[in-house]
């Protein structure tokens, strides 16, 4: 099952210290790890939402530091994309895996795959037992529906006030965190039903 | 793409002032008060959203409000639906008004309504009723309404099974077991949503049912499985999918499930099925007698292998390529998974793996598939008494040494290694001697799978191969920039003007130098420690030390050398002990010259030294030619400061008749005079113009380590004696050419004085220096003065009641 799926900056952000991330969109899946396990049992409902938020936070540094030490590595300039060309900015996109050790911070191991398309980090926190093939294809596919559907390659800000789209898309292509094995023609049925939700 | 738009939109939803906030919910009640759905309403639950969300501090709503949300959770506009949910699960619910899991109507709610009450489960018993009126929904629902409302509960099934499988029962499991059978086994062969064979024309005649497809096109003749196509689906065919998709955790966790007394039952009763199982699976048309655990296995089972041969055809479009793969990876680790419950399977499953290792073996686009297959294999492979020397060859092989930069594949990779360690330990021998190529895969992309190493390193660390293991990690630079020229050397034309790295790149491809990069780039152990021409090796690739690969994998070096060496004091005898120390020594020298580089390591290599020589002091009188050799040169107080401050402080420590026996008077007095030889140089002559005066700790190292050699052979205490006074009559006259520094030349002075003092009463001077064991670590108990009133103490303690 995936964890979470995020949005968030992988440049440098002037209002934030060098290694910190900016989260634009968040999605946890799932009852809240806390509830069940007997290490937070104290706390309550408010805590137990602030310390997800951390948690969001904590995975968000941790690829926007492997996005930079990747690009570094590769030496690879990066292109600026403009609105139009989303499928050459995937293509050009920067990708890998950053192993979350256990309790830091979910309680259990994790993978996060990554996608990077110029400033923006795409996640997607799974269990590592679970197919990373598929994780992977379905990844790019929500990167891909984001960056047309919300206009992401323009300087609007559409991922903060258009989030419900995003809700949307991830209900029809990754329904409550279920990585689905699907064709062409079932994915045809489900993003035909996403363009008209968008087109609402 | 990220603009300082987006940056003010947060700040002021983080900033927006308490009385503007409430006038903003006040609008947002009568907005939503009003019949229609209009823009503006979307808008401002978008926008109430963003204010919820962009802060890690809860904000509650009004309670008026919050009700108003609550029941858009059931509004027939999706919007709304997906709005309410997403605000609602920002926030906290209203107390007093808690979900109760139990009722009725849980089982009919939408997804994104679901969404919010697994977001707000607050116990195992809120998740165990939300599991009960999900599968109450599924089993009434039989072939009533749009299956599509019913695809959610699968997902929300797989979760609850994932954070807590305790809430599912045993009727649950065999609910859930038989639809999955019916869903994965019996959906519909024929294609759905009205499809119709002709084209514009539609008439009685071309309403018959159209059979569906395979990905190549061809008419499908087995049953449905997610590599089918149609033109539009049946309900059933989407449960096909949603089943398929949790199959494979189903399998692995469903026999977590408890129910208190029928556990014990259960196991009973598999033992007995199991038995029956074995002798029926032999023949799968009489599956229908298997209970519905097994029968759901014996359906995965044809479902694998009828996947694992759609994946041979040809597919069209290029993300049914990629699913092909993804589902030759899912079929085999449920295959594997079905095999490890039931062993008799494996019989009929190996020939079908067999045959796929067979086809995709040469492939390296299919790499990703092989480490499944490896997975069954390994698991088993022995039972059924199957080779699978090919396999590893591949694995531990081809893998690392062609497909080092694909980072996925290196995660898997490791990941496999990490989870199988006991089991590649056993029965894959080669696995300790593959470590140049899985050095590899770090050398490659450190940062990213160094957290994997530190996990591996211990198990790569043997007697036979530590010394090899040493000189490749100290390489590792060295591994990554040759990576770096493989890979420039395939896709750059042989002769490129004026292009970055030429020198190394033309080393690379001549062949006077070709021994030496090939060495690196070995695939496994025991064709030699380490080459001789290292030092014309790091030559070649010095304008490599400023790569940002090379410079990031050179951080990673001196953690794991620190790994290296505390696993090797466990496995090594002293012999290959000394052989690691002169290791250390001859390559303190010859590393490859990145800045900060060589000062790590350095500072690794003399940490451990000290740890080496103190856990075995024999080691320093043994070696104590090599170690004379080295401090007795010098070069190495200004070259490599950081060891040659520690070689001299264990020759001091070390180097005495009560560490090791064969220590003679002639030793003794052979390592003062190469000391004093050095000691002299240091302080009598100025630095060359530009170089670096010695380290003051060098100096004070020297002094205290000749005296107490000097203190264990009394003759040698006048000579001592006598520098240290001169050393003294000579910094009264003010500043030294030899260190610039008025403090530390105070310090060096005052140790000096110390010294000399102490060396005036030479019996008392040796227990001083070089306290005897019983003192530094005293064991009370054992010393016969002290003891008795301890173990009185302890025995009055003991019968005294508190």
């Amino acid at each position: 099952m995936v964890r979470c799926f995020l949005i968030h900056t992988v440049c440098p952000v002037s209002a934030l210290g060098p290694g910190e991330s900016r989260v634009l969109y968040s999605r946890v899946f799932g009852p809240d790890e806390g509830v069940l396990s007997d290490q937070h049992q104290e706390l309550n409902p408010e805590e137990r939402r602030l310390l997800q938020k951390e948690k969001i936070a904590v995975v968000a540094r941790q690829v926007r530091s492997a996005v930079s030490l990747s690009r570094e590595a590769s030496g690879r300039l990066l292109m600026e994309a403009v609105p139009g060309e989303e499928a050459l900015a995937l293509q050009e996109a920067d990708s890998g895996v950053v192993r979350l050790r256990a309790g830091d911070p979910f309680s259990e191991e994790m993978s996060a795959l990554w996608l990077g398309v110029q400033s923006l980090g795409f996640t997607l926190v799974c269990e590592p037992h679970e197919n990373l093939l598929l994780a992977e294809g379905t990844l790019r596919n929500l990167t891909r529906h984001c960056l047309e559907q919300l206009h992401m390659l323009g300087q609007g800000s559409e991922v903060l006030l258009r989030s419900n789209r995003i809700d949307a898309l991830l209900s029809r292509l990754l329904p409550h965190g279920q990585l689905l094995f699907l064709n062409h023609r079932f994915a045809q049925s489900l993003e035909k039903e996403v363009a008209a939700y968008m087109a609402k | 793409m990220y603009s300082h738009g987006s940056e003010s939109l947060i700040k002021q939803a983080r900033e927006i002032q308490d009385s503007e906030l409430q006038k903003f919910y006040g609008r947002l009640v009568k907005l939503l008060q009003g019949k229609e759905l209009s823009h503006e309403t979307v808008d401002s639950l978008q926008r109430l959203h963003l204010i919820l969300s962009a802060t890690k501090y809860t904000r509650t709503l009004p309670p008026e409000l919050q009700k108003r949300l609550l029941s858009l959770l059931s509004s027939p506009v999706e919007q709304l639906q997906v709005l309410s949910s997403a605000v609602l699960r920002e926030t906290l619910p209203l107390s007093g008004q808690e979900v109760n899991y139990s009722q009725e109507s849980i089982g009919q709610l939408n997804s994104h309504a679901a969404a919010l009450l697994l977001s707000q489960a607050g116990s195992r018993a809120d998740l165990s009723s939300l599991c009960n009126q999900l599968l109450r929904s599924l089993e009434s629902r039989q072939s009533e309404g749009p299956a599509h409302s019913l695809t959610h509960t699968l997902p929300i099934l797989n979760t609850i099974l994932t954070h807590s499988p305790e809430c599912l029962t045993e009727d649950h499991v065999t609910l859930l077991s038989k639809k999955l059978v019916d869903w994965l086994r019996y959906a519909s062969i024929t294609q759905g949503g009205g499809a119709s064979s002709g084209g514009f024309f539609t008439g009685p005649r071309s309403r018959q049912p159209v059979p569906i497809a395979e990905l190549d096109g061809t008419v499908s003749g087995d049953f449905f499985t997610v590599l089918c196509v149609g033109q539009g689906f049946t309900d059933d065919q989407w449960m096909n999918v949603y089943s398929f998709s949790m199959l494979r955790h189903w399998l692995l966790t469903y026999h977590s499930v408890c129910n208190g007394n029928t556990t014990a039952d259960t196991d009973d009763r598999s033992e007995v099925d199991g038995s029956v199982v074995s002798m029926v699976s032999a023949t799968s048309s009489s599956s229908r007698l298997l209970p519905p655990k097994e029968r759901l296995r014996e359906k995965a089972f044809q479902y694998c292998q009828r996947l694992i041969e759609q994946s041979d055809r040809k597919a069209h479009k290029r993300t049914d390529t990629d699913l092909q793969k993804a589902c030759l990876v899912e079929a085999v680790c449920i295959l594997d998974c079905v095999c490890v419950e039931d062993i008799s399977l494996v019989y009929r499953t190996f020939p079908c793996i067999k045959a796929l290792f067979g086809r995709l073996s040469s492939d390296l686009s299919f790499a990703r598939v092989m480490l499944p297959i490896a997975q069954f294999y390994l698991n088993h492979g022995e039972m059924a008494a199957v080779e699978c020397e090919s396999v590893w060859k591949l694995v531990f092989g081809r893998f690392p040494a062609e497909l080092f930069n694909d980072h996925f594949l290196a995660h898997e990779l490791l990941r496999f290694l990490r989870m199988n360690l006991e089991s590649l330990r056993l029965r894959v021998p080669q696995y300790t001697h593959s470590f140049p190529n899985l050095l590899k895969l770090l050398a490659w992309e450190s940062p990213a799978v160094v957290d994997d190493f530190v996990d591996l390193l211990p198990s790569l660390v043997t007697a036979g191969t530590a010394v090899e293991l040493l000189h490749t990690l100290l390489d590792l630079p060295c591994l990554s920039a040759t990576l770096i020229l493989q890979l420039r050397s395939t896709c750059l034309p042989i002769s490129e003007p004026g292009g970055r790295g030429l020198l190394s790149l033309d080393a690379f491809r001549s062949p006077s130098f070709r021994g030496l990069f090939l060495f690196l780039l070995r695939t496994e152990a025991g064709a030699g420690d380490t080459i001789d021409r290292l030092s014309t090796l790091h030559e070649l690739l010095a304008e490599a030390a400023d790569w940002p690969r090379v410079v990031q994998c050179a951080q990673t070096v001196p953690v794991l050398l620190h790994i290296f060496f505390n696993t090797v004091i466990t496995v090594a005898d002293e012999k290959l002990l000394a052989h690691l120390i002169l290791v250390m020594l001859e390559r303190s020298s010859l590393l490859l010259n990145i800045p900060k580089y060589i000062k790590e390591i350095h500072r690794v290599f003399s940490c451990h030294l000290l740890r080496l020589c103190k856990l075995h002091p024999s080691l320093v009188v043994d070696q104590s030619h090599e170690l004379l050799e080295f401090a007795g040169a010098t070069a190495n107080v200004y070259s490599k400061e950081e060891i040659y401050t520690h070689v001299v402080w264990v020759l001091g420590e070390y180097l005495s008749v009560s560490c090791d026996s064969r220590c003679s008077v002639r030793l003794i007095t052979s390592c003062f005079e190469a000391l004093e030889a050095v000691l002299f140089e240091i302080t009598s002559s100025a630095p060359t113009p530009g170089a670096v005066c010695p380290a003051p700790r060098v100096v004070t190292t020297l002094m205290s380590a000749l005296a107490k050699l000097a203190s264990r052979s009394h003759d040698l205490i006048p000579r001592v004696s006598l520098f240290l006074s001169k050393l003294r009559t000579v910094t009264r006259g003010g500043s030294v050419t030899w260190c610039s520094d008025e403090e530390d030349l105070v310090a060096i002075v005052t140790r000096g004085e110390e010294l000399w003092s102490l060396l005036k009463a030479p019996g008392v001077a040796q227990s001083v220096l070089t306290p005897p064991p019983h003192v530094t670590t005293p064991q009370w108990h054992q010393d016969t003065n002290v003891a008795m009133p301890l173990r009185l103490r302890a025995l009055t303690n003991l019968t005294h009641s508190q």
